[in-house]
């Protein structure tokens, strides 16, 4: 399959994107690991008629914990983020999430900014990026705003980013004592979108309680969807099976899933209920493990 | 139509063309390269039978621009054996059977020799992990594990070619 005809630039910085950006409107699109966006230009459901790619920007492959945050550029790769140590000793649920997210050739281009700015509700980052309560740094022609996550995913294919606006960075709090994360991912096969799948972020008290809980549900709406009141269900309380299965259904009743060739709804339901009380559970044991 | 200048040394030569930005690498390299070892399979970048290397990373030639890899490098098949001697991964295939068809094969051997170039002695788990992007619709992937294991004992026994390193 060849894509429809479209003119190419390379550039070499933020500003040079956002200028390119503001000069060509939407005629333009940014290429970043292009594993989301080339497949459509294949299948011409995108015809953009001009590709800026970033990947030679210096820079923006970063990945840092400084001011109580972790930082991420735009351009860091899935197989990045799951090599990572700091990731890995850190933020573990982003280590969960990248592992699971395609296959091993794909994440070797994949990038995190491409992953959040596709605004695929079937994207695993996403539901993780809701649990954490991370912000999207965008450059525009008039300088950078912050973007919370929960401002971010306004339908399926469609964030708050503007048309002249360049994803630079994700900003993760960094995680305070006694609290854990997970992704847990119901897949048909490797590579293959969630069937459905749950994040799940928890932070304990010195007595033990719920003192913050994110969850975050991938695939299981027309965009990426938070859990509030599984969430709710969970502050202030001491952690327990029955609770668990509580919030867990309640995430689930947050669901509205649509049947397709991965299952009828019920079931995608089903999964869902699962994969949130399974990410429940494993949260609850970092965090313990934590303390 | 824009065409643009690209330069790229693949199998340690060097080439320079004029195409189209809309020309998939996998194309550059088959058709206008004529090295025919990088397969085409579903061209919807889910089987890995494209996978070469660039600048030392496996990836799916079909969903990448030959315009992107302008000024980079990149390893196919053809590029792994040396003054007629087999890549030891090449020998891995051939002596523990990795293949029937042998459709896969190529992508599958890239996939091989980057995770061996990073991880010299992988667990059969790693190994797994590795080509869980390369489909294989023959073989059962028992053989082609075993292909990947000669060769990473064989590497590790020594003097051998380090090719598409990063
Ligand atoms: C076989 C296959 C299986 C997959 N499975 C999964 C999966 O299980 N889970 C999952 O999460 N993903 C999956 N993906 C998608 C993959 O993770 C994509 O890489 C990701 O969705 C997009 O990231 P990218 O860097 O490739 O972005 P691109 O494809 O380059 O871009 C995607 C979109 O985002 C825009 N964009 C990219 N970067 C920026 C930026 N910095 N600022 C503004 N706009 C930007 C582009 O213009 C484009 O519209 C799969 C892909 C394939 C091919
Ligand atoms: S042909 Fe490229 S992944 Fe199948
Ligand atoms: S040997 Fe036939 S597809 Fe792998």
């Amino acid at each position: 399959m060849i894509p429809g005809p479209f003119r190419y630039r390379r550039v070499r910085s933020v500003d040079e994107a956002v200028a390119l950006l503001s000069q060509l409107g939407t005629d333009a699109k940014i290429l970043s690991g292009g594993q989301s966006l080339i497949p459509m230009m294949k299948f011409r459901l995108a015809e953009p008629t001009y590709l800026l790619d970033i990947n030679a920007i210096p820079g923006l492959d970063f990945i840092e914990e400084r001011d109580g945050m972790l930082h991420l550029g735009a351009l860091v790769r899935e197989s990045t983020l799951e090599r990572s140590s700091l990731v890995r000793q850190r933020y573990p649920i982003l280590h969960d999430t990248a592992e699971v997210i395609a296959d091993p050739l794909v994440r070797n281009l994949a990038t995190v900014g491409g992953n959040l700015a596709h605004g695929d509700p079937a994207n695993d980052h996403p539901a993780t990026m809701l649990a954490l309560r991370a912000q999207v740094v965008a450059r525009g022609p008039n300088g950078e705003r912050i973007i919370p996550i929960d401002d971010f995913f306004v339908d399926t294919f469609v964030t708050a980013l503007q048309p002249d606006e360049l994803l630079t960075e994700i900003r993760i709090p960094a995680p305070p004592p006694r609290s854990g994360g997970a992704y847990l991912k119901f897949e048909r096969k490797v590579g293959d979108y969630a069937i459905a799948a749950a994040a799940v972020f928890l932070a304990l008290d010195e007595a033990g309680r719920i003192t913050q809980a994110g969850i975050g549900l991938t695939n299981l709406a027309y965009k990426p969807l938070r859990a509030l009141d599984a969430e709710r269900a969970l502050l202030g309380q001491q952690p327990s099976e029955e609770l668990f299965r509580h919030a867990a259904e309640l995430a689930a009743q947050a669901t509205d899933p649509v049947s397709d060739l991965r299952g009828p709804a019920d079931y995608k339901r089903a999964v869902a209920r699962t994969m949130t009380l399974r990410a429940l559970r494993r949260a609850l044991e970092r965090a313990q493990a934590n303390a | 139509m824009e065409t643009l200048p690209i330069q790229v040394t693949v199998n340690g030569r060097t080439y320079t063309a004029e195409v189209e930005p809309r020309l998939l690498l996998v194309h550059f390299l088959r058709d206008v390269l004529n090295l025919t070892g990088t397969h085409i399979g579903c061209d919807t970048t889910s089987c890995g039978a494209c996978t070469v290397l660039w600048n030392g990373r496996p990836v799916k030639s079909c969903t990448v621009f030959a315009v992107q890899v302008d000024g980079g490098e990149i390893l196919t098949v053809e590029g792994l054996e040396r003054d007629g001697q087999l890549h030891p991964v090449q020998e891995g295939f051939w002596e523990e059977h990795g293949l029937q068809c042998g459709f896969c094969t190529p992508g599958m051997m890239m996939t091989a020799v980057a995770l061996l170039n990073e991880n010299p002695d992988p667990t059969e788990e790693e190994i797994r992990k590795a080509i869980s992007g390369n489909l294989c619709r023959c073989t059962g992937y028992v053989n082609i594990v075993k292909a990947i294991q000669y060769a990473a004992r064989k590497m590790r026994e020594g003097a051998t070619v380090h090719v598409g390193g990063a």
